[in-house]
């Protein structure tokens, strides 16, 4: 009865080939996202435009500004001794505005003196956007006061990430987001539009056993995630340049009991499923966004309130987002994310076990 | 081993407080049309179900095929052949593919396969449409071709469920010839349908009412017996008394 394993492997992967478009879809989505992700959108803030106000150009004042122009993150947008700050950041023209104080030089050397004194600079920040405004102050303020206005009072080292590149950080997300996407949405729907389409109930008088269709229509889309899997892996290393120290097979090693996951997450949606709709809806409303949300992908999870604390604890993607940022980002061996992967293991079971039983019982 | 092909006595299925198919009783003989009667509702499915092994009956005692429906579920889906009231082919895939499919699930070899392909498709005069998708074809000749496919292993019987919904009326009556045709080669056929013009084409017709076989003849002396001109009033009159509803 190999054989007719086979075939029905055969005729799954036809199904998925002859769908030129979804497959297109399927295997450009992790390129999409990945570079989207990279790339565009970013909580790295760039291009800042800076409004500078200074009553006199003086060689200090010339020395900050010139410090902000050679900035990558900073576009000097205007540079006058004394503007409508309101309406600059109003119309959007400026994101931020320094104004340096009338008597800046003397107000240095004071403070370097030791004397007290009122600020030598002042930070108008157009805050509607908090991200923005909190990273935006920050990096304003390392550019402005790098030499005269304090001495290094902190040490400060960030490891593992020292740019704070934040594709970095999403990148482990993101691979939880697509293997979820890809296997459960793709099998469910898949095992759903059989039922709608009349044909599961042929194959299930056909002296297939049912576990046997289930299988082969997995294998097609394991494959398929494999290959999205390395896709994934070749741009965040040549693109992205993330580090991946530790080498590549204990990512793929977690990664594939992640598809594995995915895939009876997927087999047991389509047990709840009537219609292909229906399967979209959960895969997207009920599966996707609470994994957005709770896996600490873009929230982190520590933010969360007490209530909804343990929730976390039972998204997939949370355990396997933080194994790969430990694997991919640290640069640590499989050994260290051993909770990790027995905890994805168990859920695999655990999702195997329940959507195999439930798949059953509904044929009776 | 008897000349019955399917032989139930006493089949009943519960869900839970439920009957659905109460006690019924009947044999199909090898080689007959057999009609298989009864409105939305009255356990027609579920009888077709136990009967092709999908559903383990609650109590009775049946064969199909000479295997026993309460033990021998998966015997009697490889000695049947199967259509249902849906189209259940795969539109995207070619007549030839969906062939060598089914072919393979009933473990057909490749050069088997090849050879009744060519001749279901010569028999059908499809054979310049091997290599289409399926999905393109009409309606009328897909049917036909899903009745082909369900015959490709030569089940020794084929389960029909409602096999000419939606077809038009010359469809309906190419797809009857088929039927025959298969009828004179040996298969029996077990069909329910809607269409009473179709209980007359079969050779005996059973009529569920309520999860029981209320009447069970030749549409001939059913009609006499109940002294009406056509299986329609015949069947009416019996759905009267219904007391379940859709």
């Amino acid at each position: 009865m190999r054989g007719n394993f086979l075939s029905f492997v055969k005729k799954e992967s036809l199904h998925i080939l002859r769908d030129v478009r979804t497959m297109m879809i399927v295997l450009l989505i992790p390129v999409v996202l990945m570079i989207l992700f990279g790339f565009a959108i970013s909580t790295e803030v760039n291009n800042l435009n800076v409004a500078i106000v200074a009553p006199n150009r003086t060689e200090g004042v010339r020395q900050v500004v010139d410090r902000l122009a050679n900035n990558p993150y900073f576009t000097v947008v205007g540079y006058d001794s004394s503007i409508d700050i309101d309406a600059a950041l109003r119309s959007g023209k400026a994101d931020a505005v320094v104004v340096f104080d009338e008597d800046f030089e003397h107000l240095i050397t004071q403070r370097a003196e030791g004397i007290d004194t009122h600020p030598a600079i002042q930070f108008i920040f157009d805050a509607s956007n908090t991200n923005i405004a909190q990273t935006g102050t920050a990096y304003l303020q390392n550019v402005v006061s790098a030499d005269h206005l304090q001495q290094e009072l902190l040490n400060l080292h960030l490891l593992y990430n020292p740019q704070m590149k934040s594709a970095y950080n999403f990148v482990p997300g993101i691979m939880g987001l697509i293997f979820i996407l890809i296997c459960a949405m793709m099998t469910s729907v898949s095992i759903v539009r059989e039922k709608e389409m009349g044909t599961m109930e042929v194959l299930l008088v056909s002296p297939v056993r049912p576990i046997k269709i289930i299988l082969a229509k997995m294998i097609p889309y394991f494959v398929i995630s494999c290959i999205n899997l390395a896709t994934i892996l070749l741009i965040a290393r040549y693109l992205l340049d993330v580090p991946m120290s530790n080498g590549v097979w204990s990512i793929v090693i977690i990664s594939v009991i992640y598809l594995l996951l995915s895939l009876a997450l997927g087999l047991l949606i389509s047990t709840i499923a009537s219609s292909q709709v229906v399967a979209l809806l959960i895969s997207a409303m009920v599966m996707l966004l609470p994994m957005v949300m709770l896996s600490g992908m873009v929230f982190p999870i520590e933010n969360l309130p007490t209530v909804l604390k343990p929730l976390p604890y039972i998204v997939p993607a949370r355990w396997y987002t933080e194994a790969n940022r430990k694997l991919m980002i640290m640069g640590l061996p499989l050994s260290a994310v051993m909770k990790e992967v027995a905890i994805l293991i168990f859920m695999t079971f655990v999702l195997m076990g329940v959507s195999l039983k439930k798949f059953k019982d509904k044929l009776e | 081993m008897n000349d019955y092909i399917i032989s139930v006595r006493e089949l009943t299925k519960c869900f839970g407080d439920f009957t659905s198919v109460n006690r019924i009783s009947f044999d199909v003989q090898r080689g007959e049309i057999f009609g298989f009667l009864g409105a939305n509702g009255a356990g027609k499915t579920t009888a077709m179900r136990m009967l092709c092994g999908l559903s383990y009956p609650t109590s009775g005692s049946g064969t199909v095929a000479g295997w026993d429906v309460m033990r021998e579920g998966e015997q009697i889906k490889r000695h049947i052949g199967y259509m249902s009231q849906k189209f259940s082919l795969y539109n995207d895939l070619t007549v030839w593919e969906n062939i060598r499919l089914f072919a393979g699930i009933y473990g057909l070899s490749k050069a088997e396969t090849e050879r009744r392909a060519t001749e279901v498709l010569e028999r059908l005069n499809f054979s310049s449409e091997r290599n289409t998708l399926v999905g393109s074809l009409p309606l009328g000749w897909k049917q036909k071709l899903s009745f082909a496919i369900a015959t490709i292993h030569r089940p020794e019987v084929v389960f029909l469920d409602e096999p000419t919904g939606g077809v038009d009326p010359i469809t309906r009556r190419q797809f009857w010839e088929m039927i025959y045709e298969a009828a004179d080669g040996g298969t029996t056929i077990f069909v329910t349908t809607h269409y009473m013009d179709e209980a007359e084409y079969c050779t005996r017709v059973s009529i569920m009412v309520d999860g029981e076989v209320r009447a069970l003849d030749t549409p001939a002396r059913l009609k006499k017996q109940y002294a009406t001109e056509s299986m329609d009033e015949v069947f009416r009159i019996l759905a009267r008394g219904a007391k379940r509803g859709e």
